[in-house]
């Protein structure tokens, strides 16, 4: 197994992890009390793994990841088609066991239907036979994986009610409480989607490609609905994503996974043509314009690179509404 | 004796009901939980499923007949294999659809061959393709009370993470809902309900009564509450009200049955458009999403 050297020669901001921990031996316990980082002591992070890997047979994925991510972080997730960012996410979810090494989330180990996880998928639409309400898909988030009909005393609905009113207006989706999802357009259902998510008040929530569908302003909307809620409620967010400009703004630190390796740290630091150059093996520019970030295999676009993400930087116009906002 | 005559005749209505109140509680039964079943045969796009799954019901029911078996136990059978072959062999829709294609046409080849080879009675034949008022008697009707508690039990305690699993499968299983065991115990439990249906309006006309009332209540509202509640009266009134327009006739039951239920989707189609055209979620402009863009732009950037 190729050890991932690129993160020893590299390290990362403060806020980030370094490479202390011994690569060999899991650790059988959480990382609390910063053990590891002295900066914050008391805070557990949202999410922590120790030499976290995944293969599947031969292929490598990525192995030895050292993550400390916390509470209120915006993480994003790049990297080509088929480099294990989904698969981490499955990973945090509890739907994929780690190959090597442990995670947890919020110091408790990741397992399936934790309700300190609020998921956002990238599939939007709804099937259009499904006459389901909005407040109902929230509902689902909050107490939907629980047996039984959905009966309860006069009080229990109301404060149901209640509760789920305030999630859709915590996303400005409160005047389609009412309307079926399947008449939703994909931004309105995206919302809905992350108010379901943060039904059961997550200390993360994870994104995959949750803008994958939608058009740029509403891209602009559900990321910036993300920055707040996490500056509001300290819940840290990974971030999926095959386009880094539409959340730029707002990305603390950017985790790139390629050819099994990965790279963790502020964009600045993450996204350069050296940096990535060496992540991929293989000449690799990264072109700053406008405040886009487009990267780009430099010399032979064949060479075995595929960087999904920047073809859509390279077709946008260079100066989308994204921009604008900035200045 | 006129067609009018034949379609409706309410001599010795009295009599009849007390002799067929078996039938017309059946027939309630039958209403309810294929009005509780449909809303996730509809959600779950299983509608041609339920029809392949009728016809292998059919062939079980025709077998038992020929062999002299208690009929309700050989659609049963019927109709569990076939919703557990469907339910294993056709996860995807694509897959699935073209397997209950190849699967239906076999299973009513069987049971026209059992039914071919049955030397009874030649209404006890068609009874089970397009539905008969025999009188259902008491074994029968216990059959079918015992089976109804069961898939009603079954659906109480599933309907939650059920529901989840049907809406936003993802999600669910990330919540810890076991999607993929929920969708053999569903696909028994639709079995189930279909081998009771076959019993009363017959093989053909199943969808009547599992996909239509469910359908219809789905035109007019969204509400979680109300798509079951209103699928449930559709059942029920389009069942029962067609056994007693039936009764006195000399005809099957199922045109009397799928007749009031067609009219009610019809009614609720015309009712649910008219909602839609004066716009179906009156989505008040409250105020602009929380995060607009003009926001963004006086907030300093990280």
């Amino acid at each position: 197994m190729r050890r991932p050297t690129i993160m020893d020669s590299q390290a990362p901001s403060a806020a980030s992890t370094n490479t202390a921990a011994p690569n060999t031996v899991a650790p059988k316990t959480p990382p609390r009390n910063g053990a590891r980082t002295s900066s914050a002591a008391a805070v557990v992070p949202a999410v922590s793994t120790r030499d976290a890997g995944l293969a599947f047979g031969d292929r490598v994925l990525w192995s030895g990841l050292n993550l400390d991510i916390p509470p209120g972080q915006f993480v994003a997730i790049l990297g080509s088609n088929g480099s294990g960012k989904t698969s981490l996410i499955r990973v945090l979810l509890g739907e994929q066991p780690l190959s090597t090494g442990a995670a947890w989330i919020a110091g408790e180990p990741v397992r399936r239907g934790s309700t300190l996880v609020g998921y956002v998928p990238q599939k939007v639409s709804i099937d259009s036979a499904t006459m389901v309400k909005a407040r109902d898909v929230v509902r689902m988030g909050l107490d939907g994986h629980r047996w039984g009909m959905p009966i309860g005393s006069a009080r229990k609905r109301h404060a149901v009610r209640a509760t789920i009113d305030e999630l859709l207006a915590s996303v400005g989706a409160a005047q389609l409480a009412d309307a079926p999802v399947s008449m939703l357009s994909g931004g309105e259902l995206q919302r809905v989607r992350v108010a379901a998510a943060l039904a059961s008040n997550p200390s993360i929530l994870l994104c995959d490609e949750p803008l994958a569908a939608l058009d740029l302003r509403h891209q602009q909307e559900v990321a910036a609905l993300l920055d707040r809620r996490r500056r509001e409620h300290d819940t840290a967010v990974l971030f999926v994503t095959h386009d880094i400009n539409a959340v730029l703004d707002y990305v603390d630190q950017v985790l790139y996974l390629a050819a099994g390796r990965f790279r963790l740290g502020p964009p600045e630091e993450v996204l350069t043509s050296e940096g990535l150059t060496e992540l991929y093996g293989a000449p690799v520019d990264v072109i700053r314009t406008q405040g886009r970030v487009i990267v780009v295999a430099s010399t032979d676009p064949t060479a075995g690179v595929h960087l999904s993400h920047d073809d859509h930087g390279a077709t946008d116009p260079p100066l989308g509404p994204t921009r604008r906002i900035r200045r | 004796m006129s067609v009018w005559d034949k379609l409706f005749s309410f001599e010795n209505y009295g009599e009849l009901l007390t002799l067929l109140h078996n039938s017309i509680l059946a027939g309630a039964l039958l209403g309810l939980i294929g009005g509780l079943i449909g809303v996730f045969v509809v959600m779950r796009d299983l509608t041609f499923a339920v029809h392949g799954i009728s016809e292998l019901s059919f062939a079980g029911a025709a077998f038992a007949l020929l062999v002299g078996f208690n009929v309700v136990i050989g659609s049963i059978l019927g109709s569990l294999s076939a919703a557990l072959l469907i339910g294993f062999l056709g996860v995807r829709a694509r897959e699935r659809s073209s397997f209950i294609g190849v699967l239906m046409p076999f299973g009513l080849g069987l049971g026209v061959l059992f039914l071919a080879l049955y030397p009874g009675r030649a209404a006890n034949k068609f009874g089970l393709l397009t539905g008969q008022i025999v009188a259902v008697d008491d074994p029968q009707l216990f059959w079918m009370l015992g089976v109804s508690a069961v898939v009603i039990a079954v659906l109480a305690i599933l309907w939650r993470p059920l529901m989840f699993a049907t809406v936003d499968p993802e999600i669910a299983a990330a919540r810890g809902v076991p999607v993929r065991a929920l969708s053999p115990v569903f696909m028994i439990v639709l079995g189930l309900t279909v081998a009771m249906a076959v019993q009363v309006v017959g093989a053909l006309l199943v969808l009547a009564l599992l996909v239509t009332p469910a359908a219809a209540a789905m035109r007019v509202t969204a509400s979680a509450l109300w798509v079951p509640v209103l699928s449930v009266i559709f059942g029920v009134t389009s069942v029962v009200g067609g056994i007693l327009l039936a009764l006195g006739g000399s005809l099957p039951i199922s045109p009397y049955v799928t007749t009031i239920s067609f009219l009610i989707y019809v009614v609720c189609r015309i009712t649910g458009n008219r909602r839609l055209r004066r716009g179906w979620a009156r989505r008040t402009e409250l105020a602009e999403p929380a995060a607009s863009p003009a926001d963004r732009r006086s907030q300093p950037v990280g």
